[in-house]
This record gives C-alpha cells, sequence and structure tokens, in this order.
C-alpha cells in the first residue's frame, strides 16, 4: 500500500518534533518519494545516525510499505 | 549472535569493500542498488558484492546487523557507510573517494 506524503511527514514530525520536512512524490505515484528533514536533534551525530532517527520514526514502514524514499538529513546550520 | 550475524560480520572484515546489494553487478534488480553499484565503478576501487536476493538470512540479517532498513548498504574497513543516498551525498562531497583511499 502506498502512503501518503502527509502521512510521511506526520510521522516524522511526531517523533521529532522539531523537524522541517519537506517531502517530494518523485514519480507522482503516492510510492516514490524524496524526502529532506532538518531538525537540531541531528546535530553532531553522522548521516548513518540522522537517518537511523528518520527510519526509527517511520516505525519499520521503510523497506515495507515504504519502498522508495531518497532522504537527505542536516541539522539547521548544514551539515 | 546468529548465524546469519556471523556470516555477515565475516563479510564485512574479509573485504574492505563490500556492497551488499539486491541482484548483481552486471544485473541489479533495483534502481538503488544499480546506483550504488555505479558509485563504486567510479570510485575505480575493487569491490565484493553479496546478492541478499540469493540468501534470505542474509537479506533478512543484513537489516539488524546495520540496524538499516533498506538495501542496498555498504560497509568500508568493516565499518557500515549507509545506503545509496548516503554514498551519493559522500561522493558530491568528495568524502567517498577519502574513504576508500585511506
Amino acid at each position: 500500500m502506498p502512503m501518503a506524503a502527509d502521512d510521511i511527514k506526520a510521522l516524522i514530525r511526531a517523533a521529532i518534533p522539531d523537524a522541517q520536512v519537506e517531502i517530494r512524490d518523485l514519480a507522482g505515484d503516492g510510492d516514490h518519494y524524496a524526502a529532506r528533514v532538518v531538525s537540531a536533534s541531528f546535530a553532531g551525530l553522522n548521516r548513518v545516525k540522522q537517518h537511523q532517527l528518520v527510519y526509527r520514526a517511520l516505525g519499520g514502514r521503510m523497506g515495507g510499505e515504504l519502498h522508495a524514499l531518497q532522504l537527505e538529513t542536516a541539522a539547521p546550520d548544514g551539515d | 549472535m546468529s548465524e546469519a550475524n556471523d556470516r555477515i560480520d565475516a563479510l564485512v572484515k574479509a573485504n574492505d569493500v563490500v556492497l551488499f546489494m539486491k541482484g548483481s553487478v552486471l544485473f541489479p534488480q533495483c534502481g538503488f542498488s544499480s546506483r550504488a553499484v555505479a558509485i563504486l565503478d567510479h570510485l575505480g576501487v575493487p569491490f565484493e558484492t553479496v546478492d541478499v536476493l540469493q540468501d534470505q538470512e542474509i537479506r533478512t540479517g543484513i537489516k539488524e546487523y546495520s540496524d538499516w532498513p533498506t538495501i542496498p548498504q555498504l560497509y568500508v574497513k568493516g565499518e557500515f557507510v549507509g545506503g545509496s543516498d548516503i554514498m551519493m551525498e559522500m561522493f558530491e562531497s568528495g568524502e567517498l573517494q577519502q574513504l576508500v583511499a585511506a
């Protein structure tokens, strides 16, 4: 089942309240997304740990019902 | 430690650059795996690949081993580097070239 962009955004915000989340539907099919997530909680974490926080927020949907989510993460003042 | 864990551990320690992917270098079975192979090709260093579609135990096990939900996954010198998005970011910034050369 594809997920709506707003649902993805809501899940991320629920786990990372200060997150600024931009989501693009790459193919217009509700199944291939790119997301950019900016949060102060990423400061000092490497990319793997930043992405793990987002994946954790998605609660196991990544790799399952959410197949394609290109992810870019950053702390507010860049990387 | 499960048997899958031990096998993955041995693979990442035995190879300086190893990519867990869907399909093979010649026939990647997913766009993300294809992109990861293209990046490694550009680096010009030898790399090993493991086709998780041929090995259900590793396909499931690698996600736990790395605490990472998706394939492909790159390991360099025994350390988890990330999936294809992180590989692309690090390739564009030159970090990946430094990492494999170090």
